[in-house]
């Protein structure tokens, strides 16, 4: 799950580490208020679940109360790769002598939770990895300790020559470290860590990725999920357990399991037609998860043809062709359906779909062919 | 011969009166792998279906049933606690099939499960079937055929598919592994190739992958590096969009951005055979056994 950058300031406060002042404002006008207070140059930063947001014009500095209403105006206006700004971010402009990179992530090479510095950070810190990597240290964590003093005092003399520095941004790793472990992150990252013209070293910037499969045991983490920003179908997609993205063809798939979703939509691809969604209905898929899948994607007005493909293993295909009934009881479709089912329970499952007026085919490439020829109007060789 | 589990392994199920664990034992007992005990904390002394036998905990069920392999279908939760009382209770292989496990209670469990010498395979995974001799999980029985042909997946459901496209070709198979597709997992595409290398009834291997990461190239590297045996493979996720990424770490780790075509292209300058569809696994085998 994503937060917002201000609800990642919040948490790293929390842990001790130093931020700027910052409030969150929905209206221009509240922003302007923002800016009153703080009675100083602002910057205005679009809050949104998306990579990208300087490039794409939704952080901006401000120089009064009245540009930051006018420019928070505009953030609010954005949308940014699909997702509308609905918060921006106030916060007094800092003064830059230089920018760091901090960051951490569950690394699948070492198995383990990696803290990376880089005394190159900024926005370019990407080109920075690929281009010169030996500017950036990465240093593997063994979770059953944490992070001890002396690993986060090498790592901040990467960054650092003044030892007051040195010292302040290895308690930071600290505090960053503990914040990401403790809340069950995926990812925390600081970019940019600065040093003010003062010597001072503060986070300008804060994101943080929490792992999904921490939410249940983590009710106030949980609680950070902010519906309006994500798209409303994916919404209503995670609450029947779904997961749901939307794309922009026409071929609507519910498949169980990501990597034959993913296969389902290349072979869609590979015969000519365009997938509209990814969506997987996951093991031990109940009834209902299917009707919630057939609401999801024929709400989409440009699915022309929908295609399931179901491998039973831990998902029941009695339970999916029970699904696909109800669903069509309760709201007929009407686009075409193409089923393509096998595997656990198969013959149950065939049978309740012949005995609704339904029927499945077992191939994989000739459901994926018809369901492109019904969606595109061509022939599908 | 097959790889990691036969004829001889000795399997206990924890979570065995759950839902999912329930059915699938029932599937694994019918397809001869033999169940000799299950753990469900409370309901030590009774009986599964009426015969086999269940424990309050795996160290009672190792010391009463020798088991040497476990299938776990306990909550996420619950997991990482289930799997390291595999490993501390001595069992050499064991199998999580659960999915949603905390990423962080895995970067604990893989280091206590290694320095017990045990392997584990997954969590959130199909586990594994030596056609015709065991099953460990939930892979379909009636989908696979032995034969002289070892897979190995980071999928569960396209693994089915690729094995059925197989058995219908009548190309059966040693064993199909599959190794989860969670960030930290117990074994790896590298683990699988160099067991199916060093197993003398694999004559080839299929290798299926997915978007993400960088297992695949590392694992096409090995190949061509340490492996004589003919290896084809897949991926999948072409047509996946490139999302709206947080953070610049997960890019920084790999130096990679994890794509498909990066993946084919690191089959194909490594000597693998790259599939355009899982049906054309089928072809690519039959060329490469020639």
């Amino acid at each position: 799950m994503n937060i917002h950058e201000y609800q990642a300031k919040e948490i790293f406060r929390k842990y001790g580490i130093p931020i700027p002042p910052g409030e969150v404002a929905t209206t221009p006008e509240e922003a302007e208020a923002i800016a009153r207070k703080f009675a100083t140059t602002v910057v205005v930063k679009a809050q949104v679940h998306a990579g990208g947001r300087g490039k794409a014009g939704g952080v901006k500095l401000a120089r009064t109360p009245e540009d930051a209403k006018i420019i928070a105006a505009q953030i609010l206006k954005l949308t940014i790769k699909g997702l509308p700004v609905k918060r921006v971010l106030v916060t007094p402009a800092a003064e830059i002598a230089s920018e760091a990179y901090v960051g951490i992530i569950v690394d699948r090479a070492s198995k383990r939770p990696v803290l990376m510095a880089s005394p190159a950070g900024g926005i370019d810190i990407e080109e920075v990895a690929a281009k010169t990597p030996d500017k950036i240290l990465r240093h593997p964590v063994d979770p059953r300790y944490g992070l001890q003093a002396y690993e986060a005092m090498q790592l901040a003399f990467f960054l650092y020559s003044d030892m007051k520095q040195v010292r302040a941004a290895a308690k930071i790793l600290q505090q960053l470290y503990k914040a990401f472990f403790e809340n069950g992150g995926s990812l925390a990252e600081i970019n940019p860590l600065v040093t003010t013209p003062t010597g001072e070293i503060v986070a300008l910037d804060a994101k943080m990725v929490i792992d999904d499969n921490e939410l249940d045991r983590r009710p106030d983490i949980a609680a950070l999920r902010d519906e309006s920003s994500e798209d409303p179908s994916e919404v209503e997609a995670r609450k029947a357990s779904l997961t749901f993205i939307k794309l922009d063809g026409n071929v609507g798939c519910v498949v169980n399991g990501a990597g034959l979703a993913m296969a389902t939509m290349d072979l869609v691809k590979y015969y000519g037609g365009e997938p509209a969604n990814f969506l997987d209905i996951g093991g031990s898929s109940n009834p209902e998860k299917v009707v919630a899948a057939l609401r999801i994607i024929t709400s989409d007005p440009s699915v022309k043809a929908i295609l399931f493909n179901i491998f039973g293993g831990i998902t029941r295909t009695d339970d999916v062709a029970n699904g696909i009934v109800t669903a069509i009881k309760q709201n007929p479709l009407k686009v075409p359906l193409v089923i393509r089912l096998t595997g656990t329970n198969e013959e149950i499952a065939l049978k309740i779909l012949k005995d609704n007026g339904l029927s499945a085919m077992t191939d994989m490439d000739e459901a994926v062919k018809k369901a492109v020829a019904l969606a595109t109007g061509r022939k599908v060789a | 011969m097959s790889v990691f589990i036969d004829k001889s392994t000795r399997l206990i199920v924890q979570g065995i009166t759950g839902r999912d664990g329930s059915f699938h034992t029932k599937q694994m007992i019918e397809y001869g792998t033999q169940v000799v005990g299950g753990v469900t904390p409370g309901k030590g002394g009774q009986k599964f279906e009426d015969k086999v036998p269940i424990f309050n905990t795996v160290a009672e069920a190792v010391k009463s049933t020798r088991a040497n392999a476990t299938v776990i279908y306990v909550p996420p939760m619950f997991a990482a606690d289930a799997m390291m009382e595999a490993a501390d209770a001595g069992v050499r292989f064991i199998v999580c099939i659960t999915e949603g496990v905390p990423v962080l209670d895995m970067t604990r469990v893989y280091p206590f499960v290694r320095e017990r010498g045990a392997r584990l395979l997954g969590p959130n995974c199909p586990g594994l079937i030596s056609p015709g001799q065991s099953k460990v999980g939930i892979i379909p029985g009636r989908i696979c055929t032995p034969g002289p042909v070892g897979l190995v997946s980071r999928s569960g459901t396209l693994t089915y598919e690729v094995v059925y496209q197989m058995t219908r070709a009548k190309i059966g198979q040693t064993t199909c592994v599959g190794i989860g597709g969670d960030p930290i997992n117990g074994t790896n595409f590298i683990d699988c190739l160099d067991v199916f290398e060093k197993d003398s009834a694999t004559e080839a291997v299929v290798m299926i992958g997915e978007i993400g990461g960088t297992d695949e190239q590392e694992a096409a590297r090995f190949v061509r590096e340490k492996m004589k045996k003919p290896v084809v493979g897949f991926i999948a996720g072409q047509t996946a969009p490139p999302g709206r990424r947080m953070g610049h770490a997960g890019a920084i780790i790999s130096g990679s951005a994890g794509t498909a075509a990066e993946k084919m292209q690191a089959f194909e300058e490594n000597g693998i055979g790259v599939a355009k569809r899982p049906i054309d696994v089928v072809d690519l085998l039959k060329r490469a056994m020639r």
